[in-house]
């Protein structure tokens, strides 16, 4: 049943999605009005392909576990998203942007879907500020730029560190236009538990109503999953609470197949874990790094002092500070991309320069930065010889404009100022990079089953750069979804309704019911928390920022033991004809657990390092990821087949005809 | 640090709920409000009984779901941030904390901790957005420039995260706040000046019908904002109403 083809269109790669889109069958206006498409997820890619779809004039349904569709966590994204403008005229262009993520993905990702990114990024933008979307402005009204890591152009668009939150925002609100114009049904606080085939073909879903725990039924002519990505199988995570795997599991186990789970970010700049009872970790914006200089002490002994507190680490001179990004990589220096930056800072803590109680931390800067502001503003307010003080107030005010809501939920969080005192910061694991396989048209190997956004693992490769997971949700849910499922369904016009009286219905909804009542039952002796932050040590242990054979051996055998003492003693209080979070926790849980093996097992075979997934066994004698793209450049596609241990691989060959194989350098 | 917890504790919407205590030992102060929730409904799960049930999500003070009424104010004593931002160096040793759900008759009830907000979803749904389809060909971005002082304040009211404190600190259950936010965002850009005289008519009729209580000045919503949204925007709301029902 499984169509495992990219189908990536013929002919140059700059003219690939144009021609392509003038290739594809279209769908009457009228014919649309019959054509019911259901969404799962509605963030950024979620929401905005609910709201085309419906603007195209197809009756569209959305499903999100939270109370509305605007608190689905592209909310959290800080910094910014990319596109392709060049306002700044500093010599981007959409090549450059489709090079610059090929080579930040280390050459794992797709050409062809990279370069149609770079194509529609410019257009996001537009549609976007046509939204009423408030981003930065400069003095002269027009739109301002910042940098991120991994390139060497100012292409980010921003709001503040808000960035994420206007963009969905502005989904939310194009949603809502549809939803007053009766086009969408929004079905909030409902969380999908199985996708149902029939004749080979998505045609619906059964869900859970979170609030009367009722088990529903949804059909629809096809089905697009935007349920973001799997960070919470690591349990501390960027990650909203409530993110999970389970609507991409679900399709899986249906016959989607699973490209690259491996591939996992860990972010360099998130606040360090304080101590056990941690639910959550918070994101520093990687713009942060546009300003802030990160540094360990260069001798241990001053690392020691400022661990025990007895040294500040304002009061250690510059030639005692190492600016290791610096120093390691003068061209790129601080903004190099995500995964050379943790891996680097987890080199300096291992070798025991780690700066706060639990030895894992390193300081990121900003007294440079404020002063070199305060020295510009005192100029332009005509002070051409400002004192300290001036120049600290005027540059911690220029600081404020630029990030003041990062800096107020650090302070708030950690209880130290980060104007006066350099922040502390450690890698947490952050976005995936791998998801669903999906095909150029954003279809899974399940025929009218679709997996758009972060839930997908088409764009990024090994490694995504910063301000691209905004840019591809939005890609993904605005300007290509919307085109390519008319292809799709310009073959259903003629099928009518889809009926939810049929076996397929019956048959999913019975093993949805039996799950729950299963685990409801079960009167076992640990909270679904137990089993979760015991999956979540493994994975950060086993398969986190450095792994090999045998920790990844061990991490399957342990995660496999882990998952059956699960379904023996899990407890879950309460009925299933409520709201009960321990059952929704539960449910998502238990499939994380299947994930996680499938996860070791995909890095496991994988004997090469890449972008984030660092192999010990496979590194250069400076300590740089060695890839192997005599071996493995491929995408690892893993099939179902009821187990995650006998998964079966299915290998899809990358090939580059636009850009040079290289090992990336960032020196 | 060791607190007494009182806990509103109610069943469903149909139920009648009830204060419930709980002491509760070993609260570190590095810890978040939600995580000491999380201690205790950890203890509660160990004895075999149901938790307490909250809304919450991001615990990093964007998404809006948390809410709780501590003592009194929402999202508890600490100001500009939200109940999973506020940490327990707030509260010291032997503290009474008391936890409630935020009360309006727009919010009702669903399960001990959580209420239902999507009235709020209704308001947007009346007007809360500017009538732009996908297209991928529209007007260039920099083809409209917006005054960089109308682009913050218009950013600033656009932070609003939709989570109801302004509701929950009002005497009226004023919405007021919450409305004014959406409607100054796009008052305040160019682009947004198509449709402001619908857009303001139909979000305060909606949220009239929603149940909420009317204005009356008293600025309590401002103070217990955890995004600052400035009373600016009500006046300003209060403006585009008036000029809008003079069109009409």
């Amino acid at each position: 049943m499984a169509v495992f083809d990219s189908n990536i269109p013929q002919g140059d790669l700059a003219n690939k999605w144009v021609n392509h889109k003038n290739k594809i069958n279209l769908v009457n206006p009228a014919n649309k009005r019959n054509i019911d498409v259901i969404v799962v997820g509605t963030g950024l890619a979620g929401g905005s392909a609910a709201a085309t779809l419906a603007e195209l004039g197809y009756n569209v349904k959305t499903f999100c576990y939270q109370d509305s569709p605007r608190r689905a966590h592209s909310i959290a994204a800080q910094g910014g998203i990319n596109a392709a403008k060049n306002y700044q005229g500093d010599g981007d262009s959409i090549y450059r942007l489709f090079y610059d993520t090929v080579k930040g993905g280390d050459y794992r990702s797709r050409e062809a879907n990279v370069y149609r990114l770079a194509e529609v990024s410019a257009n996001i933008i537009d549609q976007c500020v046509a939204q009423g979307v408030p981003f930065a402005r400069e003095y002269g009204g027009l739109l301002d730029n910042r940098s991120f890591g991994g390139v060497l152009v100012s292409r980010t668009f921003y709001a503040k560190g808000q960035t994420g939150q206007q963009l969905l925002l502005g989904a939310y609100a194009a949603m809502n236009r549809q939803i007053n114009r009766g086009k969408i049904q929004s079905y909030n606080r409902h969380e999908m538990l199985d996708l149902v085939i029939v004749d080979g073909k998505a045609r619906g879903i059964i869900a859970r109503n979170l609030v009367t725990g009722e088990i529903e039924r949804h059909a629809a002519h096809a089905v697009v999953v935007a349920s973001g990505g799997y960070g919470n199988v690591f349990f501390l995570s960027t990650n909203a609470m409530g993110s999970n795997v389970t609507a991409s599991w679900k399709i899986h186990k249906k016959g989607a197949y699973f490209a690259n789970p491996c591939y996992t970010q860990i972010h360099p700049t998130c606040i360090p874990v304080s101590g056990d009872h941690q639910s959550k970790l918070t994101l520093m914006s990687e713009s942060l790094r546009n300003d802030g200089r990160i540094w360990v002490p260069k001798k241990k002994e001053d690392a020691e002092a400022i661990r025990q507190g007895k040294l500040k680490p304002t009061e250690l001179a510059e030639e005692d500070r190492d600016y290791y990004l610096e120093r390691r990589y003068p061209s790129f220096g601080n903004l190099v991309p995500r995964d050379v930056a943790s891996r680097a800072a987890k080199e300096r803590c291992d070798a025991g320069f780690g700066v706060n109680k639990t030895g894992e931390a390193v300081f990121l800067d900003f007294a440079s930065a404020i002063m070199r502001y305060g020295k510009e503003q005192a100029a332009i307010h005509g002070n051409h010889n400002p004192s300290e003080t001036e120049m600290r107030e005027l540059g911690e005010k220029v600081i404020e404009n630029k990030y003041g809501n990062l800096f107020q939920m650090y302070e708030k969080i950690v209880d130290e100022n980060p104007y006066k005192t350099p922040m502390k910061i450690y890698p947490a694991v952050h976005y995936t990079m791998g998801g669903i396989w999906v095909d150029y048209n954003l279809m899974t190997t399940i025929p009218g089953c679709y997996a758009a956004g972060e839930a997908n693992f088409s764009d990024h490769g090994a490694n995504r750069l910063g301000a691209s997971a905004l840019m591809q949700g939005l890609a993904d849910g605005y300007f290509v979804l919307p085109y390519t499922i008319g292809d799709y369904l310009s073959q259903d016009i003629r099928t009518g309704k889809i009926s939810t009286e049929s076996p397929e219905f019956e048959a999913a909804e019975k093993a949805v019911k039996d799950q729950i009542e299963k685990l409801v039952a079960n009167k076992g002796k640990h909270s679904v928390d137990h089993y979760h932050k015991k999956l979540g040590k493994i994975m950060w242990n086993k398969c986190g920022m450095a792994r090999n054979a045998k920790g990844l051996e061990e991490a399957i055998t342990e995660i496999r033991e882990l998952r059956e003492d699960f379904h023996k003693n899990v407890l879950i209080p309460g009925s299933a004809n409520s709201k009960n979070s321990e059952l929704e926790k539960a449910l998502r849980v238990a499939d994380f657990l299947e994930l996680g093996e499938l996860f070791a097992k995909d890095a496991l075979h994988r004997n090469e390092s890449c972008g984030g997934h660092f192999r010990e066994e496979y590194q250069t004698e400076e300590g740089e990821a060695k890839r192997d793209d005599e071996n493995f450049k491929y995408v690892a596609a893993w099939e179902y087949k009821g187990a995650p241990s006998d998964a079966v691989l299915h290998k899809e060959n990358l090939e580059y005809k636009n850009i040079e194989l290289k090992t990336r350098s960032y020196k | 640090m060791n607190l007494k917890l009182k806990i509103w504790r109610q069943k469903d919407a149909n139920t009648k709920g009830k204060m419930v205590e709980y002491p509760i030992a070993g609260i570190e102060e590095d810890m978040s409000f939600l995580e000491m929730l999380d201690v205790l409904n950890e203890e509660l799960i160990s004895k075999g009984e149901e938790p307490v049930e909250f809304d919450h999500d991001c615990r990093e003070g964007i998404c809006g779901a948390c809410s709780l009424q501590i003592n009194g104010e929402p999202h508890g004593p600490d100001r500009g941030v939200t109940t999973c931002q506020l940490h327990m160096r707030m509260f010291k040793d032997g503290d009474t904390i008391t936890i409630e759900p935020f009360r309006a008759t727009a919010f009702p009830v669903i399960k001990d901790l959580i209420v239902d907000r999507s009235s709020f979803d209704r308001i947007q749904q009346a007007g809360g957005f500017i009538s732009v389809n996908t297209s991928g060909n529209t007007i260039d971005a920099n083809s409209i420039p917006v005054n960089k002082d109308d682009a913050d304040k218009s950013f600033n009211a656009a932070t609003c995260i939709g989570c109801g404190a302004c509701v929950a600190a009002c005497k009226n259950a004023s919405a007021m706040l919450f409305t004014a936010a959406k409607v100054s965002q796009f008052a305040l850009l160019p682009q947004g000046q198509i449709e402001a005289t619908d857009r303001v008519l139909n979000m305060v009729k909606q949220m009239d019908e929603e149940g909420f209580g009317n204005c009356s000045n008293t600025g309590a919503c401002e103070i217990e904002c955890p995004k600052g949204i400035s009373l600016e925007n009500i006046a300003r709301m209060n403006r585009e109403y008036l000029s809008a029902s003079l069109k009409k």
